[in-house]
Protein backbone atom coordinates (compact mmCIF):
# COMPACT_ATOMS: atom_id res chain seq x y z
CA UNK A 1 0.00 0.00 0.00
CA UNK A 2 1.15 3.50 -0.77
CA UNK A 3 2.65 5.84 1.84
CA UNK A 4 2.70 9.62 2.28
CA UNK A 5 6.12 9.86 0.65
CA UNK A 6 4.84 7.78 -2.24
CA UNK A 7 5.52 8.85 -5.79
CA UNK A 8 2.55 9.23 -8.13
CA UNK A 9 2.78 8.37 -11.81
CA UNK A 10 0.55 8.66 -14.84
CA UNK A 11 0.12 5.10 -16.06
CA UNK A 12 -2.38 5.69 -18.83
CA UNK A 13 -3.82 8.85 -20.34
CA UNK A 14 -6.06 9.79 -23.24
CA UNK A 15 -7.88 12.73 -24.73
CA UNK A 16 -10.66 12.69 -27.31
CA UNK A 17 -10.56 14.83 -30.38
CA UNK A 18 -11.74 18.28 -29.31
CA UNK A 19 -14.43 19.85 -31.47
CA UNK A 20 -18.00 19.04 -32.35
CA UNK A 21 -19.36 15.61 -31.39
CA UNK A 22 -23.08 15.94 -32.11
CA UNK A 23 -23.62 12.16 -31.98
CA UNK A 24 -21.95 11.65 -28.60
CA UNK A 25 -23.44 12.63 -25.26
CA UNK A 26 -21.45 13.62 -22.18
CA UNK A 27 -21.18 10.03 -20.95
CA UNK A 28 -20.10 8.78 -24.41
CA UNK A 29 -17.29 11.32 -24.50
CA UNK A 30 -16.20 10.51 -20.95
CA UNK A 31 -16.30 6.79 -21.74
CA UNK A 32 -14.14 7.25 -24.82
CA UNK A 33 -11.51 9.11 -22.80
CA UNK A 34 -11.62 6.67 -19.87
CA UNK A 35 -11.50 3.55 -22.04
CA UNK A 36 -8.58 5.11 -23.86
CA UNK A 37 -6.73 5.85 -20.63
CA UNK A 38 -7.38 2.36 -19.23
CA UNK A 39 -6.19 0.71 -22.45
CA UNK A 40 -3.16 3.01 -22.58
CA UNK A 41 -2.23 1.95 -19.05
CA UNK A 42 -2.99 -1.73 -19.64
CA UNK A 43 -5.50 -1.82 -16.78
CA UNK A 44 -9.27 -2.08 -16.25
CA UNK A 45 -11.90 -0.47 -14.04
CA UNK A 46 -11.40 -3.34 -11.59
CA UNK A 47 -7.90 -2.03 -10.88
CA UNK A 48 -9.13 1.43 -9.91
CA UNK A 49 -9.49 2.36 -6.23
CA UNK A 50 -10.95 5.83 -6.67
CA UNK A 51 -12.45 8.08 -9.34
CA UNK A 52 -12.13 11.86 -9.50
CA UNK A 53 -14.80 13.03 -11.96
CA UNK A 54 -15.25 16.48 -13.45
CA UNK A 55 -18.11 18.00 -15.45
CA UNK A 56 -19.67 21.44 -15.15
CA UNK A 57 -22.42 21.83 -17.72
CA UNK A 58 -23.93 18.35 -17.98
CA UNK A 59 -26.65 18.68 -15.39
CA UNK A 60 -27.37 17.45 -11.90
CA UNK A 61 -26.59 13.74 -12.32
CA UNK A 62 -23.21 12.71 -10.86
CA UNK A 63 -21.01 12.17 -13.89
CA UNK A 64 -18.68 9.71 -12.15
CA UNK A 65 -21.46 7.27 -11.34
CA UNK A 66 -23.03 7.75 -14.79
CA UNK A 67 -19.70 6.70 -16.26
CA UNK A 68 -19.48 3.69 -13.93
CA UNK A 69 -22.93 2.58 -15.08
CA UNK A 70 -21.55 2.30 -18.62
CA UNK A 71 -18.02 1.04 -17.96
CA UNK A 72 -18.01 -0.80 -14.65
CA UNK A 73 -19.85 -0.51 -11.33
CA UNK A 74 -17.11 -1.71 -9.02
CA UNK A 75 -18.38 0.09 -5.94
CA UNK A 76 -15.32 2.30 -5.43
CA UNK A 77 -15.58 5.86 -4.09
CA UNK A 78 -16.30 8.57 -6.64
CA UNK A 79 -15.55 12.23 -6.01
CA UNK A 80 -17.50 14.45 -8.38
CA UNK A 81 -15.71 17.75 -8.34
CA UNK A 82 -16.48 21.24 -9.59
CA UNK A 83 -13.87 24.00 -9.72
CA UNK A 84 -14.69 26.08 -12.79
CA UNK A 85 -11.97 25.77 -15.46
CA UNK A 86 -9.71 24.02 -12.93
CA UNK A 87 -12.19 21.14 -12.60
CA UNK A 88 -10.13 18.59 -14.55
CA UNK A 89 -6.95 19.43 -12.65
CA UNK A 90 -8.92 19.15 -9.41
CA UNK A 91 -10.21 15.69 -10.36
CA UNK A 92 -6.65 14.60 -11.10
CA UNK A 93 -5.45 16.14 -7.84
CA UNK A 94 -8.08 14.15 -5.91
CA UNK A 95 -6.81 10.89 -7.40
CA UNK A 96 -3.21 11.88 -6.63
CA UNK A 97 -4.12 12.75 -3.03
CA UNK A 98 -5.82 9.40 -2.53
CA UNK A 99 -2.62 7.66 -3.59
CA UNK A 100 -0.47 9.96 -1.46
CA UNK A 101 -2.77 9.30 1.48
CA UNK A 102 -2.26 5.57 1.05
CA UNK A 103 -5.95 4.86 0.51
CA UNK A 104 -5.38 3.19 -2.84
CA UNK A 105 -2.55 2.46 -5.24
CA UNK A 106 -4.36 3.20 -8.49
CA UNK A 107 -6.96 5.78 -9.41
CA UNK A 108 -8.80 7.33 -12.32
CA UNK A 109 -9.47 10.98 -13.09
CA UNK A 110 -11.50 12.34 -15.95
CA UNK A 111 -13.08 15.56 -17.15
CA UNK A 112 -15.71 15.97 -19.84
CA UNK A 113 -17.73 18.80 -21.35
CA UNK A 114 -20.25 19.33 -24.13
CA UNK A 115 -19.89 22.96 -25.11
CA UNK A 116 -19.96 23.12 -28.91
CA UNK A 117 -22.21 25.96 -29.98
CA UNK A 118 -22.29 27.50 -26.51
CA UNK A 119 -21.08 30.80 -27.90
CA UNK A 120 -18.42 33.01 -26.44
CA UNK A 121 -20.04 34.18 -23.27
CA UNK A 122 -19.76 33.01 -19.74
CA UNK A 123 -21.42 36.07 -18.31
CA UNK A 124 -24.99 34.85 -18.43
CA UNK A 125 -27.71 36.93 -19.96
CA UNK A 126 -29.48 39.99 -18.76
CA UNK A 127 -33.18 39.57 -18.19
CA UNK A 128 -35.42 42.58 -18.57
CA UNK A 129 -35.65 45.06 -15.72
CA UNK A 130 -38.53 44.51 -13.31
CA UNK A 131 -41.57 46.79 -13.24
CA UNK A 132 -40.72 48.21 -9.86
CA UNK A 133 -37.22 48.80 -8.50
CA UNK A 134 -36.47 46.72 -5.42
CA UNK A 135 -32.97 46.18 -3.99
CA UNK A 136 -31.81 42.57 -4.17
CA UNK A 137 -28.72 40.53 -3.46
CA UNK A 138 -25.41 41.33 -1.86
CA UNK A 139 -25.07 44.68 -3.62
CA UNK A 140 -28.66 45.74 -2.98
CA UNK A 141 -29.04 46.22 -6.73
CA UNK A 142 -32.38 47.20 -8.23
CA UNK A 143 -31.48 45.89 -11.70
CA UNK A 144 -28.87 43.68 -13.35
CA UNK A 145 -25.39 45.15 -12.97
CA UNK A 146 -23.51 43.27 -15.72
CA UNK A 147 -22.78 45.92 -18.33
CA UNK A 148 -23.82 48.71 -15.96
CA UNK A 149 -21.15 48.24 -13.32
CA UNK A 150 -18.32 46.85 -15.41
CA UNK A 151 -18.47 43.50 -17.13
CA UNK A 152 -18.96 39.90 -16.08
CA UNK A 153 -18.06 38.41 -19.46
CA UNK A 154 -14.95 36.25 -19.41
CA UNK A 155 -13.36 37.92 -22.45
CA UNK A 156 -13.82 41.28 -20.73
CA UNK A 157 -12.52 40.13 -17.35
CA UNK A 158 -9.39 38.60 -18.86
CA UNK A 159 -8.90 41.56 -21.17
CA UNK A 160 -8.65 43.72 -18.07
CA UNK A 161 -6.19 41.29 -16.48
CA UNK A 162 -3.86 41.62 -19.49
CA UNK A 163 -4.33 45.38 -19.73
CA UNK A 164 -3.57 45.75 -16.04
CA UNK A 165 -0.27 43.93 -16.56
CA UNK A 166 0.52 46.33 -19.39
CA UNK A 167 -0.36 49.32 -17.23
CA UNK A 168 1.93 48.09 -14.49
CA UNK A 169 4.92 46.98 -16.51
CA UNK A 170 4.53 48.41 -20.02
CA UNK A 171 5.34 46.77 -23.31
CA UNK A 172 1.89 45.49 -24.18
CA UNK A 173 -0.36 46.44 -27.08
CA UNK A 174 -3.27 45.06 -29.04
CA UNK A 175 -0.72 43.79 -31.55
CA UNK A 176 1.38 42.03 -28.91
CA UNK A 177 -1.63 40.16 -27.54
CA UNK A 178 -2.67 39.26 -31.09
CA UNK A 179 0.82 37.88 -31.76
CA UNK A 180 0.40 35.48 -28.84
CA UNK A 181 -2.74 34.21 -30.52
CA UNK A 182 -0.88 33.98 -33.83
CA UNK A 183 1.64 31.69 -32.13
CA UNK A 184 -0.98 29.38 -30.67
CA UNK A 185 -2.95 29.14 -33.91
CA UNK A 186 0.30 28.36 -35.71
CA UNK A 187 1.09 25.62 -33.18
CA UNK A 188 -2.36 24.10 -33.63
CA UNK A 189 -1.68 23.20 -37.24
CA UNK A 190 0.40 20.27 -35.95
CA UNK A 191 -2.21 18.97 -33.53
CA UNK A 192 -4.77 16.65 -35.11
CA UNK A 193 -6.84 16.62 -31.90
CA UNK A 194 -7.29 20.41 -31.81
CA UNK A 195 -10.75 21.85 -32.53
CA UNK A 196 -9.27 24.46 -34.89
CA UNK A 197 -6.08 23.76 -36.84
CA UNK A 198 -6.04 26.69 -39.21
CA UNK A 199 -3.03 28.99 -39.26
CA UNK A 200 -4.06 32.63 -38.86
CA UNK A 201 -2.07 35.70 -39.84
CA UNK A 202 -1.66 38.63 -37.49
CA UNK A 203 -3.87 40.72 -39.77
CA UNK A 204 -6.60 38.10 -39.76
CA UNK A 205 -6.51 37.92 -35.97
CA UNK A 206 -6.53 41.68 -35.43
CA UNK A 207 -9.28 42.28 -37.99
CA UNK A 208 -11.55 39.51 -36.77
CA UNK A 209 -14.65 40.29 -34.70
CA UNK A 210 -13.78 42.32 -31.62
CA UNK A 211 -15.17 40.67 -28.49
CA UNK A 212 -13.65 42.66 -25.64
CA UNK A 213 -10.73 44.90 -26.55
CA UNK A 214 -8.01 43.83 -26.99
CA UNK A 215 -9.38 40.28 -27.41
CA UNK A 216 -10.81 39.48 -30.84
CA UNK A 217 -12.62 36.21 -31.50
CA UNK A 218 -9.57 34.05 -32.35
CA UNK A 219 -7.88 35.38 -29.20
CA UNK A 220 -10.62 33.76 -27.08
CA UNK A 221 -10.76 30.12 -25.99
CA UNK A 222 -12.86 27.98 -28.29
CA UNK A 223 -15.93 26.36 -26.78
CA UNK A 224 -16.11 22.76 -27.94
CA UNK A 225 -16.85 19.18 -26.89
CA UNK A 226 -14.17 16.98 -25.46
CA UNK A 227 -12.97 14.73 -22.68
CA UNK A 228 -9.69 13.59 -21.17
CA UNK A 229 -8.84 10.92 -18.61
CA UNK A 230 -5.81 9.72 -16.70
CA UNK A 231 -4.97 6.59 -14.71
CA UNK A 232 -2.55 7.35 -11.89
CA UNK A 233 -0.56 4.79 -9.94
CA UNK A 234 1.69 4.73 -6.89
CA UNK A 235 5.43 4.34 -7.41
CA UNK A 236 5.54 1.09 -5.48
CA UNK A 237 2.66 -0.41 -7.46
CA UNK A 238 4.27 0.70 -10.72
CA UNK A 239 7.38 -1.32 -9.86
CA UNK A 240 5.23 -4.48 -9.93
CA UNK A 241 3.96 -3.76 -13.45
CA UNK A 242 5.58 -4.64 -16.78
CA UNK A 243 8.72 -2.93 -18.03
CA UNK A 244 6.72 -1.51 -20.93
CA UNK A 245 4.25 0.07 -18.49
CA UNK A 246 7.12 1.46 -16.44
CA UNK A 247 8.83 2.93 -19.50
CA UNK A 248 5.74 4.77 -20.67
CA UNK A 249 4.72 5.94 -17.20
CA UNK A 250 5.17 9.66 -16.55
CA UNK A 251 6.07 10.90 -13.10
CA UNK A 252 3.87 13.54 -11.47
CA UNK A 253 6.63 15.42 -9.67
CA UNK A 254 4.25 18.05 -8.36
CA UNK A 255 0.49 18.25 -8.00
CA UNK A 256 -0.71 21.53 -6.55
CA UNK A 257 -4.02 23.29 -6.11
CA UNK A 258 -4.35 26.81 -4.72
CA UNK A 259 -7.09 29.42 -4.32
CA UNK A 260 -6.86 33.18 -4.53
CA UNK A 261 -5.48 34.75 -1.35
CA UNK A 262 -7.01 38.05 -0.24
CA UNK A 263 -5.59 41.27 -1.59
CA UNK A 264 -7.10 44.72 -1.86
CA UNK A 265 -8.70 44.48 -5.31
CA UNK A 266 -9.37 40.75 -5.60
CA UNK A 267 -13.11 41.02 -5.10
CA UNK A 268 -13.35 43.81 -7.67
CA UNK A 269 -11.38 42.18 -10.49
CA UNK A 270 -10.39 38.51 -10.08
CA UNK A 271 -6.70 38.20 -9.30
CA UNK A 272 -5.35 35.26 -11.32
CA UNK A 273 -1.76 36.19 -10.50
CA UNK A 274 -1.16 35.57 -6.80
CA UNK A 275 -2.66 32.09 -6.70
CA UNK A 276 -0.67 31.08 -9.79
CA UNK A 277 2.52 32.46 -8.23
CA UNK A 278 1.81 30.54 -5.04
CA UNK A 279 1.03 27.35 -6.94
CA UNK A 280 4.15 27.68 -9.09
CA UNK A 281 6.40 28.25 -6.08
CA UNK A 282 4.96 25.19 -4.34
CA UNK A 283 5.19 23.09 -7.51
CA UNK A 284 8.83 23.96 -8.22
CA UNK A 285 9.67 23.24 -4.58
CA UNK A 286 7.82 19.93 -4.56
CA UNK A 287 9.30 18.77 -7.87
CA UNK A 288 12.79 20.05 -7.17
CA UNK A 289 12.94 21.67 -10.60
CA UNK A 290 12.99 25.28 -11.72
CA UNK A 291 11.39 27.11 -14.63
CA UNK A 292 14.64 26.84 -16.58
CA UNK A 293 14.30 23.04 -16.51
CA UNK A 294 10.96 23.04 -18.35
CA UNK A 295 11.03 21.70 -21.91
CA UNK A 296 7.42 22.67 -22.51
CA UNK A 297 4.54 24.40 -20.74
CA UNK A 298 0.81 24.11 -21.32
CA UNK A 299 -0.68 27.12 -19.56
CA UNK A 300 -4.19 28.52 -19.31
CA UNK A 301 -4.51 30.78 -22.36
CA UNK A 302 -8.28 31.12 -21.99
CA UNK A 303 -7.61 34.46 -23.72
CA UNK A 304 -4.48 35.82 -25.36
CA UNK A 305 -4.36 38.49 -22.66
CA UNK A 306 -4.16 35.75 -20.02
CA UNK A 307 -1.25 33.88 -21.56
CA UNK A 308 1.01 36.91 -21.19
CA UNK A 309 0.53 37.35 -17.45
CA UNK A 310 1.17 33.67 -16.77
CA UNK A 311 4.65 33.81 -18.34
CA UNK A 312 5.40 36.04 -15.40
CA UNK A 313 3.28 34.22 -12.81
CA UNK A 314 4.98 30.91 -13.62
CA UNK A 315 8.41 32.58 -13.38
CA UNK A 316 9.18 31.72 -16.98
CA UNK A 317 10.53 35.28 -17.26
CA UNK A 318 11.71 38.07 -14.98
CA UNK A 319 9.06 39.94 -13.01
CA UNK A 320 7.50 42.48 -15.35
CA UNK A 321 9.32 41.05 -18.36
CA UNK A 322 6.58 39.02 -20.02
CA UNK A 323 6.30 41.21 -23.13
CA UNK A 324 10.05 41.11 -23.78
CA UNK A 325 10.07 37.40 -23.09
CA UNK A 326 7.37 36.79 -25.68
CA UNK A 327 9.00 39.14 -28.20
CA UNK A 328 12.24 37.15 -27.87
CA UNK A 329 10.46 34.18 -29.44
CA UNK A 330 10.97 32.08 -26.31
CA UNK A 331 7.45 30.66 -26.24
CA UNK A 332 7.23 29.53 -29.86
CA UNK A 333 7.72 25.80 -30.32
CA UNK A 334 11.33 26.32 -31.42
CA UNK A 335 12.03 28.73 -28.55
CA UNK A 336 13.69 28.20 -25.19
CA UNK A 337 10.40 27.60 -23.33
CA UNK A 338 7.74 26.37 -25.75
CA UNK A 339 4.29 27.35 -24.48
CA UNK A 340 1.05 25.79 -25.67
CA UNK A 341 2.48 23.68 -28.49
CA UNK A 342 -0.94 21.97 -28.51
CA UNK A 343 -2.44 25.20 -29.85
CA UNK A 344 -3.71 26.16 -26.43
CA UNK A 345 -7.27 26.87 -25.46
CA UNK A 346 -7.53 29.43 -28.27
CA UNK A 347 -7.27 26.74 -30.97
CA UNK A 348 -7.14 23.30 -29.37
CA UNK A 349 -10.33 24.30 -27.58
CA UNK A 350 -11.60 24.54 -24.02
CA UNK A 351 -14.16 21.92 -23.02
CA UNK A 352 -13.96 23.30 -19.50
CA UNK A 353 -13.71 20.24 -17.22
CA UNK A 354 -11.54 18.34 -19.72
CA UNK A 355 -8.90 21.03 -20.03
CA UNK A 356 -6.98 20.31 -16.82
CA UNK A 357 -6.35 16.71 -17.86
CA UNK A 358 -5.98 17.33 -21.59
CA UNK A 359 -2.99 19.58 -20.90
CA UNK A 360 -1.43 16.76 -18.84
CA UNK A 361 -2.03 14.44 -21.80
CA UNK A 362 -0.24 16.90 -24.08
CA UNK A 363 2.83 17.14 -21.88
CA UNK A 364 2.88 13.41 -21.11
CA UNK A 365 2.71 12.61 -24.83
CA UNK A 366 5.82 14.73 -25.47
CA UNK A 367 7.67 13.19 -22.51
CA UNK A 368 6.90 9.75 -23.93
CA UNK A 369 8.25 10.86 -27.29
CA UNK A 370 4.89 10.07 -28.91
CA UNK A 371 3.81 13.55 -30.06
CA UNK A 372 4.47 12.92 -33.76
CA UNK A 373 4.91 16.01 -35.93
CA UNK A 374 4.72 18.40 -33.01
CA UNK A 375 7.13 16.50 -30.74
CA UNK A 376 9.41 18.78 -28.73
CA UNK A 377 12.68 16.86 -29.20
CA UNK A 378 14.14 15.35 -26.06
CA UNK A 379 11.44 16.68 -23.74
CA UNK A 380 12.06 15.48 -20.18
CA UNK A 381 10.15 17.90 -17.93
CA UNK A 382 6.94 19.82 -18.51
CA UNK A 383 4.41 21.89 -16.61
CA UNK A 384 0.64 22.21 -16.90
CA UNK A 385 -1.39 25.09 -15.51
CA UNK A 386 -5.07 25.92 -15.32
CA UNK A 387 -7.06 28.70 -13.72
CA UNK A 388 -10.67 28.35 -12.72
CA UNK A 389 -12.15 31.77 -12.15
CA UNK A 390 -13.45 32.24 -8.68
CA UNK A 391 -10.61 31.21 -8.30
CA UNK A 392 -8.58 28.00 -8.31
CA UNK A 393 -5.20 27.24 -9.83
CA UNK A 394 -3.98 23.74 -10.64
CA UNK A 395 -0.37 23.04 -11.56
CA UNK A 396 1.19 19.68 -12.37
CA UNK A 397 4.86 19.14 -13.14
CA UNK A 398 5.58 15.98 -15.12
CA UNK A 399 8.83 14.13 -15.70
CA UNK A 400 9.87 11.48 -18.18
CA UNK A 401 10.46 7.99 -16.84
CA UNK A 402 14.06 6.91 -16.37
CA UNK A 403 13.03 3.26 -16.79
CA UNK B 1 -38.00 65.90 -9.62
CA UNK B 2 -38.81 62.23 -9.85
CA UNK B 3 -38.22 59.91 -6.92
CA UNK B 4 -34.81 58.25 -7.30
CA UNK B 5 -33.25 55.00 -6.11
CA UNK B 6 -29.61 53.98 -6.50
CA UNK B 7 -28.76 51.05 -8.81
CA UNK B 8 -26.71 49.54 -5.97
CA UNK B 9 -26.93 50.20 -2.25
CA UNK B 10 -23.31 51.39 -2.05
CA UNK B 11 -24.11 54.39 -4.25
CA UNK B 12 -25.30 57.42 -2.25
CA UNK B 13 -27.30 59.94 -4.28
CA UNK B 14 -28.08 63.56 -3.46
CA UNK B 15 -26.08 66.75 -3.93
CA UNK B 16 -22.75 64.96 -3.61
CA UNK B 17 -23.09 61.48 -5.11
CA UNK B 18 -20.45 59.06 -3.87
CA UNK B 19 -19.77 55.41 -3.09
CA UNK B 20 -19.60 53.94 0.38
CA UNK B 21 -17.63 50.84 1.30
CA UNK B 22 -17.91 48.44 4.21
CA UNK B 23 -14.58 48.78 5.96
CA UNK B 24 -13.33 46.12 8.34
CA UNK B 25 -12.80 47.74 11.74
CA UNK B 26 -9.94 45.32 12.46
CA UNK B 27 -7.76 45.49 9.35
CA UNK B 28 -9.23 48.21 7.12
CA UNK B 29 -10.10 45.92 4.19
CA UNK B 30 -12.89 47.43 2.09
CA UNK B 31 -15.82 45.71 0.41
CA UNK B 32 -18.88 46.81 -1.54
CA UNK B 33 -21.09 43.82 -0.84
CA UNK B 34 -23.02 42.70 2.24
CA UNK B 35 -20.51 40.90 4.46
CA UNK B 36 -20.51 37.85 6.68
CA UNK B 37 -16.95 38.53 7.78
CA UNK B 38 -13.69 39.97 6.52
CA UNK B 39 -11.92 37.73 4.01
CA UNK B 40 -8.57 39.22 4.98
CA UNK B 41 -8.64 38.91 8.78
CA UNK B 42 -11.93 37.12 9.67
CA UNK B 43 -13.10 40.15 11.66
CA UNK B 44 -16.85 40.71 11.82
CA UNK B 45 -17.00 44.43 12.60
CA UNK B 46 -17.56 46.87 9.73
CA UNK B 47 -18.16 50.59 9.37
CA UNK B 48 -19.33 52.63 6.38
CA UNK B 49 -16.67 54.80 4.77
CA UNK B 50 -16.90 57.23 1.87
CA UNK B 51 -14.81 56.36 -1.16
CA UNK B 52 -13.02 59.21 -2.97
CA UNK B 53 -14.94 60.29 -6.07
CA UNK B 54 -11.87 60.74 -8.25
CA UNK B 55 -9.35 58.15 -9.30
CA UNK B 56 -7.16 56.66 -11.97
CA UNK B 57 -8.05 53.97 -14.50
CA UNK B 58 -5.92 50.96 -13.63
CA UNK B 59 -7.31 48.73 -16.35
CA UNK B 60 -10.13 48.64 -18.84
CA UNK B 61 -11.68 46.72 -21.69
CA UNK B 62 -14.09 47.79 -24.38
CA UNK B 63 -16.84 45.22 -24.47
CA UNK B 64 -18.22 44.76 -27.99
CA UNK B 65 -19.96 41.46 -27.45
CA UNK B 66 -22.14 41.03 -24.38
CA UNK B 67 -25.21 39.17 -23.19
CA UNK B 68 -28.45 39.98 -25.01
CA UNK B 69 -29.98 43.21 -23.73
CA UNK B 70 -26.71 44.90 -22.85
CA UNK B 71 -25.93 47.89 -25.11
CA UNK B 72 -22.46 47.69 -26.68
CA UNK B 73 -19.82 48.89 -26.99
CA UNK B 74 -19.15 50.05 -23.47
CA UNK B 75 -16.02 50.53 -21.43
CA UNK B 76 -15.61 48.38 -18.31
CA UNK B 77 -12.83 49.35 -15.96
CA UNK B 78 -11.22 49.17 -12.57
CA UNK B 79 -10.64 52.60 -11.08
CA UNK B 80 -8.14 53.14 -8.29
CA UNK B 81 -9.79 55.71 -6.01
CA UNK B 82 -6.84 56.61 -3.80
CA UNK B 83 -6.22 53.02 -2.75
CA UNK B 84 -9.75 51.66 -3.03
CA UNK B 85 -10.36 49.67 -6.21
CA UNK B 86 -13.76 50.23 -7.79
CA UNK B 87 -15.38 48.30 -10.64
CA UNK B 88 -17.35 50.54 -12.96
CA UNK B 89 -18.10 51.56 -16.50
CA UNK B 90 -16.33 54.56 -17.98
CA UNK B 91 -19.00 56.92 -19.27
CA UNK B 92 -19.14 60.18 -21.21
CA UNK B 93 -16.15 59.05 -23.25
CA UNK B 94 -15.88 57.66 -26.78
CA UNK B 95 -15.48 53.90 -26.35
CA UNK B 96 -12.37 53.33 -28.41
CA UNK B 97 -8.67 52.79 -27.61
CA UNK B 98 -7.80 56.28 -28.81
CA UNK B 99 -9.96 57.88 -26.13
CA UNK B 100 -9.51 55.46 -23.24
CA UNK B 101 -6.15 54.67 -21.67
CA UNK B 102 -4.91 53.17 -18.46
CA UNK B 103 -3.68 55.85 -16.10
CA UNK B 104 -6.30 58.39 -17.18
CA UNK B 105 -7.81 60.48 -14.39
CA UNK B 106 -11.55 60.11 -13.88
CA UNK B 107 -14.34 61.21 -11.57
CA UNK B 108 -17.59 59.64 -10.43
CA UNK B 109 -20.69 60.56 -12.42
CA UNK B 110 -24.26 59.32 -12.23
CA UNK B 111 -26.78 58.52 -14.92
CA UNK B 112 -30.41 57.49 -14.94
CA UNK B 113 -30.75 53.92 -16.18
CA UNK B 114 -34.54 53.71 -16.28
CA UNK B 115 -37.89 54.58 -14.73
CA UNK B 116 -40.21 51.99 -13.19
CA UNK B 117 -44.02 51.92 -13.29
CA UNK B 118 -44.22 54.06 -10.15
CA UNK B 119 -42.22 56.78 -11.86
CA UNK B 120 -39.11 56.09 -9.76
CA UNK B 121 -35.81 56.58 -11.52
CA UNK B 122 -32.99 54.10 -10.96
CA UNK B 123 -29.64 55.91 -10.96
CA UNK B 124 -26.41 54.16 -11.75
CA UNK B 125 -22.83 55.39 -11.70
CA UNK B 126 -19.73 55.39 -13.80
CA UNK B 127 -16.53 57.35 -14.08
CA UNK B 128 -15.93 60.10 -16.66
CA UNK B 129 -12.71 61.74 -17.81
CA UNK B 130 -11.58 64.45 -15.42
CA UNK B 131 -11.29 67.91 -16.94
CA UNK B 132 -12.46 66.63 -20.29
Amino acid sequence: MASASEEVWVLGIHMTKFGKHPDLDTVDLAAEAVQGALADGGVTMKDMGIIGAGNLMGGAMPIGQMLQKQLGQTGIPVYNVSNACATGATALRVACMAIKAGETDMGLAFGVEKLAGAGLLAGGSRSGDSNTWAPKGRYGSVAAIDGRVGTETMPGVFAQIGQEYGHRYGGTSFELFAKISEKNHSHSTLNPLAAYTKKMTLDEIMNDVMIAYPNTRPMCSANCDGAAAAVVVSGSKLKTLSLEQQKRAVKISASILTTDPWEEACQVLPNVNDLTRNAAAQAYEQAGVGPQDLNLVELHDCFATAELVHYDNLDLCERGGAADFFNSGATWRDGTTPVNVSGGLESKGHPIAATGIANVWEVATHLRGEAGDRQIPGAKVGLTHVIGLGSACGIHILEKSAA
Amino acid sequence: MAQQIPLVDYLVLGDDPHLVANECTSCGARYFDRRNACAACEGTGFKKVDVPTTGEVRTFTIVSFAAPGIPVPFVAAVVDCDGTSVRANLINVTPDPEHVTTGMKVRLATEVIGTDENGTEAVGFGFEPLGG
